[in-house]
């Protein structure tokens, strides 16, 4: 334990190291909440990259918490590709109909330029943070891994008709997906992202068997991994990732998600020494929490997770509903700083 | 009967459609299809979902599970059988987003268990009340992933208890099954967190219907 009070930087590298720092660090992972501050509506927020550094700028000031968040919405790649965004007044923007219709348009499919328009917002922002906070706070950017982008892409019926059906199309579509996600991951890192959260849905255990996952979604993360110049964190958006974590850490992954459908102990006892944990408070029953009931949560995953480091607070999908409030995530933030001191006394 | 569940099941986890196919052939379905899949493929898909909700089966397999089922019960049940026919008008949708897999599964699932249903793809509010009219659906399925697609059914439900009172609301998809209160909050009338209890939840509704 640290008795100086550490930067967010310095926390999160600490507990990283599987070292207890001055306190459990605190990711809130917002997005539209910057909106919110701005008072802005979703679609124009993420308009300008200026509107989304003003926005995590306010937000980690408000909720003193530990990183600012270079995500904008999950569809952002599709866009990138051409695909549709559906824009909606409470809610993340959400992918339109996928834009690979026919799995046989996987043999002239060509990656975007890293930069589109889309992408060069964000890119923008990472780096405009990183001005404004040199080293303060880890700004964490985002990849979907090349094995999840394509639920968006073709749709997740067709795409695991793809996995189960014809394994060649499977793998030059991901021959494809990789090297954007390689480009992608390390354009936000040379623009100034600390870490790099690699969004993949599809290899958790509640998606895909371990059997399959070892044959596909895990060799493509420790390819992929391997090439991004950053250190990343792998994140199941909600699905559980505990029947895999031995083999998660062979990916050369940091950090890993946990689902608020495991047992957070049991994944901390299987993380550690090995990866730090990240999670897992239900971010959909947190849209009804009394501050009362946050409090509550917040103390029980420290005192399930805390000890010795390696773990880091947040919600298990990796971005907070709109619908959670303000007060609600004020209680979250209370909770991290009264109960989350080291050493823990919970 | 024991025996031929285990291979059922075995056949459908590993995608074995011929192995499936044989098991079912064996056990007669064009003397009386409706026994068959009362028998074998519903109480063999109710187990699989169980497994899912257990964490012992991944959602891909319920997926090709009920994808293979669907396959092969429409060779002995097409969709005009008459044995299809007699219950009340339903349909499966999502509301307002394309994440379809949910969708697929139980609507395959559904099929496979003997059940005719209309498949309303995704459609918004206004839409959708309007296709239930028209269909006088009395029993409707909705799926969502998004959150906020969630907290929109409870529109969707204060709109059809004016216009369509007779409808039935089954609402699944994982913004209900991080939270076992959501269903109530939006209005629906029963909840289906996994397959298996989507397909419960669905025969309790048309027995009470019927």
């Amino acid at each position: 334990m640290s008795e100086v009070k550490m930067t967010s930087l310095q926390r999160v590298l600490t507990t990283l190291g599987h070292q207890e720092p001055d306190r459990v660090p605190l990711f809130l992972l917002l997005t539209m909440h910057g909106a919110k501050e701005l008072g802005l509506s979703i679609k124009d927020y993420f308009s300008r990259a200026e509107n989304v550094v003003e926005g995590q700028l306010r937000l980690r000031e408000k909720y003193r918490h530990d990183c600012y968040y270079s995500f904008f919405y999950g569809p952002i790649e599709v866009e990138a590709w051409g695909g549709d965004v559906i824009y909606v007044e409470d809610g993340p923007p959400n992918s339109g109909r996928p834009f690979i219709r026919d799995a046989a348009q996987i043999k002239s499919l060509v990656a975007p330029d890293i930069n589109v328009p889309c992408l060069r917002k964000v890119l923008e922002a990472t780096a405009s943070i990183k001005a404004t906070m040199p080293d303060e706070a880890p700004i964490i950017g985002t990849v979907m891994s090349p094995f999840s982008l394509p639920a968006m892409q073709m749709g997740f019926p067709a795409y695991l008709n793809l996995i189960y059906e014809q394994r060649d199309l499977f793998w030059e579509l991901m021959e494809i997906n990789e090297e954007f996600c390689v480009q992608w991951a390390n354009a936000q890192i040379e623009a100034g992202a600390t870490a790099i959260c690699y969004f993949d849905p599809v290899s958790s255990p509640t998606i895909i068997g371990r059997d399959d996952y070892l044959k596909t979604g895990y060799e493509i993360s420790q390819r992929t991994i391997a090439r991004i110049n950053g250190p990343t964190a792998t994140h199941f958006a909600s699905g559980i990732g505990l029947p895999i974590i031995d083999d998660v850490a062979k990916t050369g992954t940091a950090v890993v998600s946990a689902s608020a459908l495991e047992p957070l102990a049991t994944v901390k006892s299987s993380c550690r020494s090995k990866l730090t944990v990240l999670g897992n408070l239900n971010g959909i029953e947190m849209a009804r929490w009394t501050p009362e009931q946050a409090d509550d949560k917040v103390k029980s995953a420290i005192a399930a997770a805390g000890a010795g480091g390696g773990f880091i607070l947040s919600d298990n999908h990796g971005e907070i509903p709109w619908q959670v409030s303000d007060e609600v995530l004020l209680a979250i933030s209370d909770a991290v700083h009264r109960w989350g001191t080291y050493p823990l006394s919970i | 009967m024991e025996k031929i569940l285990d291979q059922f099941q075995q056949a459908l986890l590993s995608m074995d459609r011929l192995e499936a196919r044989r098991i079912l052939e064996n056990f007669n379905p064009e003397q009386d299809a409706m026994q068959c899949v009362e028998e074998i493929v519903v109480p063999v898909l109710e187990r699989i979902g169980d497994l899912w909700e257990q964490g012992q089966l991944p959602l891909a397999q319920i997926y090709m599970s009920g994808r293979i089922c669907e396959e092969l019960v429409d060779r002995y049940l097409p969709p005009a059988s008459p044995q299809r026919m007699d219950q009340p008008n339903m349909a499966i949708v999502i509301l307002e987003d394309y994440h379809t897999l949910g969708k697929f599964i139980i609507h395959s699932t559904l099929r496979a268990s003997g059940i005719e249903i209309q498949d309303f793809g995704t459609l918004d509010i206004e839409s959708l009340i309007h296709k239930v009219i028209a269909n006088n659906i009395k029993i409707l399925l909705v799926s969502v992933l998004m959150f906020s697609s969630a907290n929109h059914i409870k529109e969707l439900c204060n709109r059809l208890k004016q216009e369509h009172p007779t409808t039935r609301v089954i609402v699944g998809g994982a913004p209900f099954r991080f939270d076992s209160q959501l269903w109530q909050q939006v209005g629906a009338d029963a909840v289906g967190t996994n397959t298996a209890e989507a397909i419960q939840e669905t025969f309790k509704m048309i027995e009470a219907l019927t």
